[in-house]
């Protein structure tokens, strides 16, 4: 049963969701991350809340689907001026629901919006915030002799992937943190569990004033103005695809993609990328392979010129075969891959364009036998 | 003074991208100390945006940056590069700043300036990946941002003598797509590689200011960048042929920013690193191909025959 406002009030120290949507639909990810509130907050005797702000009659549906995926509360926060997400309008929501119910513990999506908001909302409260979690634990800590129990393990890959740290945020709450799309399992969804959804008072005033109930936004938060939003159907189906090239730094230009992208044609696979190349500017980010782009699980995966920091690795290893190319025998890339080859892929792949498109031609030791006279050996 | 203010955010970073075999550790993991330091790349996108307005406006571009007397390399390099002003924010105070710290001390040292119209800096750096300075410094500013950005679409600079006026169009990534927003000035953008090439180092800048050491100037004092001022030492003509004044490496400390001890540096971060652990990499036990014809046929072949490739 699902039941409008009403009921006890919110209590403190819950877990809390930032729920993202666009257009009536919920982020993937905010769902998933339902599901790990879930986990820590029955960990933690206490409920989960999601926040869920926006705009038009699909909003309720979300709400709905958000207490059948696990939250208590939802903090329905509905206004015509909060159809789209905007960094001040949206702070000013959850930073003062935040203040007015205080939350031990609060969870983001580690999109282009939940990292526009979310160091915004903690710059705000004066709070920790940890980026792109991998996992999320409860743990104790102690410090300079006090102990502190229950505290949010934030554990993320830093330092170029090299190392996994543990961050935690002992004295400050709410403890905040993103956290990437696809490393959490998604809820099942049931519809026969219990719910309520508070509508959240929006004040929408010129001039900035208090507010006893709810939430007051001014003028002052919609400086910024939307001018238009694009959002394409992934072009690249990287998920799908039997056989992946990517590229990375090795590639070394733009030009150089070319290359990898000839021989991805040839062999029928699809083009992809380490996070190094697409921060470099030498291909769309809809090609990054990694935890920072997609997961992908080919029959073949050939890695050309990437050194296969953790990130990259977490997206590829369950590649069915992988085949290295780099000209650096001790890249990290070799202690996944199953065929490696040390050498220049400027060369490399030449070799393998030609290889394949002779069939491989019985390799070496049996050059391909001339078909000039027509008939069989 | 010129009519256009842009502060650009920089940080020194150990180069994590390219970790070579001689970085890493017998056991597998990585030697941080052998990493070279190096300017983090996407700030140098925003350094390059910055320059390009400079090419179209009447402006100045202030370098700014924290961290250890070496960090002085990355403001040498935006001085090659063209910038007007380096400030250098080094302390022991600063030392341990989480990003909410970090954010404290930028944006002080911004006000000091008087503040800026544009604020830009890079989406993230290399080393912590967390991409949260830049909207928590426009926070603590007041200032509206625009992060992930992938092109300036325009902009109209303030009116002479206008505060508050002038605006910003520009256009951010987003999943699968992008987002054209518009703010007023001043604001704040965070910058992605996919914006443009960064250009090199000029050769006649690192004449003039190649080794130029940092010296403390607590009291801001711009006069020096001004060519009708005593101070000023005029080194060349410009592109638009007014002169050029020798920049100084100004260097600030938490005396200088007026800066609450309890909300700088480690006192200040609400985030601990409880643990961190090394990601050790298996043995490998790829097989090696040979890197020639004979080989690589080979292993097509191989390939072909068990269907992989076909």
């Amino acid at each position: 049963m699902v039941e409008t406002s009403g009921g006890a009030p919110v209590k403190r120290n819950d877990v809390w969701v930032v729920v993202e949507q666009h257009d009536g639909v919920a982020a993937e990810v905010s769902l998933e991350l339902l599901g790990r509130a879930r986990e820590l907050a029955d960990q933690l005797g206490v409920q989960v809340g999601a926040v869920l702000i926006g705009a038009g009659s699909a909003l309720k549906d979300i709400a709905t689907a958000l207490v059948a995926r696990g939250a208590d509360t939802v903090f329905f926060v509905a206004h015509s001026d909060l159809a789209h997400y905007l960094a001040q309008p949206y702070t000013q929501v959850v930073a003062g629901l935040i203040r007015e119910h205080e939350p031990q513990i609060v969870l983001y999506g580690a999109t282009t919006t939940g990292r526009d908001l979310a160091p915004r909302v903690a710059s705000a409260l004066r709070t920790g915030l940890t980026a792109d979690c991998t996992d999320l634990r409860i743990g104790d800590h102690s410090l300079k002799g006090e102990e502190y129990k229950d505290l949010l393990y934030q554990i993320r890959p830093a330092f170029g992937g090299n190392i996994i740290a543990t961050i935690i945020s002992p004295l400050h709450r709410p403890q905040m943190a993103t956290v990437r799309e696809g490393v959490m399992v998604m809820p099942e969804e049931d519809r026969r569990r219990d719910g309520r959804i508070i509508a959240v008072p929006v004040t929408r005033t010129p001039e900035p004033i208090k507010v006893r109930e709810g939430v007051a936004l001014s003028d002052a938060d919609f400086v910024v103005k939307l001018i238009k939003r694009v959002q394409e159907e992934k072009r690249v189906d990287l998920k799908g695809a039997r056989i992946v090239v990517s590229g990375g730094v090795g590639v070394g230009s733009r030009d150089g993609f070319a290359l990898v992208e000839e021989l991805a044609r040839t062999v029928g696979g699809v083009v992809g990328a380490s996070r190094a190349a697409v921060d470099a500017g030498w291909i769309a980010h809809d090609h990054q392979v990694g935890q920072t782009g997609t997961t992908v699980r080919p029959k073949l995966y050939i890695a050309c010129g990437i050194s296969g920091s953790v990130q990259h690795r977490a997206g590829m290893d369950q590649s069915a075969r992988i085949l290295a190319i780099n000209d650096d025998p001790l890249a990290p890339i070799f202690s996944v891959a199953h065929y490696g080859v040390v050498g220049d892929l400027h060369k490399v792949i030449p070799l393998l364009i030609q290889a394949y498109k002779t069939k491989g031609a019985g390799g070496a030791a049996a050059p391909a036998p001339a078909a000039a006279d027509g008939g069989a050996s | 003074m010129p009519q256009l203010r842009i502060v650009v955010l920089v940080k020194q970073v150990p180069d994590t991208a390219n970790v070579t075999g001689e970085a890493m550790k017998e056991d597998g993991t990585i030697n941080r100390a052998a990493l070279p330091a190096v300017f983090n790349p996407e700030d140098l996108n925003a350094l390059e945006e910055a320059l390009k307005l400079k090419d179209r406006h009447d402006a100045r571009v202030t370098v700014m940056t924290m961290g250890p007397p070496a960090a002085v390399q990355v403001l040498r390099d935006s001085l090659y590069r063209g910038a007007d002003e380096v400030i250098l924010l080094t302390d022991r105070a600063f030392a341990g700043a989480d990003t909410l710290a970090t954010s404290y001390a930028l944006s002080l040292a911004v006000r000091k300036l008087g503040g800026a119209d544009l604020v830009l800096c890079g989406r993230q750096a290399i080393d912590g990946d967390t991409a949260q300075v830049g909207p928590q410094t426009a926070e603590k500013l007041g200032y509206p941002q625009i992060t992930c950005v992938s092109r300036i679409d325009e902009l109209s600079a303030p009116a002479d003598g206008e505060a508050g006026s002038g605006a910003i169009t520009a256009t951010r990534s987003i999943e699968g797509g992008f987002e054209t927003l518009t703010s007023p000035l001043p604001c704040l953008l965070t910058v992605t590689g996919e914006a443009n090439d960064p250009r090199p180092a000029s050769v006649k800048m690192v004449m003039t200011y190649k080794g130029i050491a940092a010296e403390a100037m607590p009291e801001y004092d711009d006069s020096y960048l001004n060519p009708e001022s005593d101070d000023a030492e005029v080194c060349m003509l410009g592109r638009d042929g007014k002169p050029v004044c020798r920049a100084k490496v100004v260097q600030w400390d938490h005396e200088a920013l007026v800066a609450d001890r309890e909300a700088l540096g480690l006192r200040g971060s609400p985030t601990r690193v409880k643990e961190i652990e090394s990601v050790v990499l298996a043995q490998s036990e790829a097989r090696m191909v040979t890197p020639d014809e004979a080989g690589i046929a080979e292993l097509v072949h191989e390939l072909i025959e068990e269907h992989i490739l076909g």
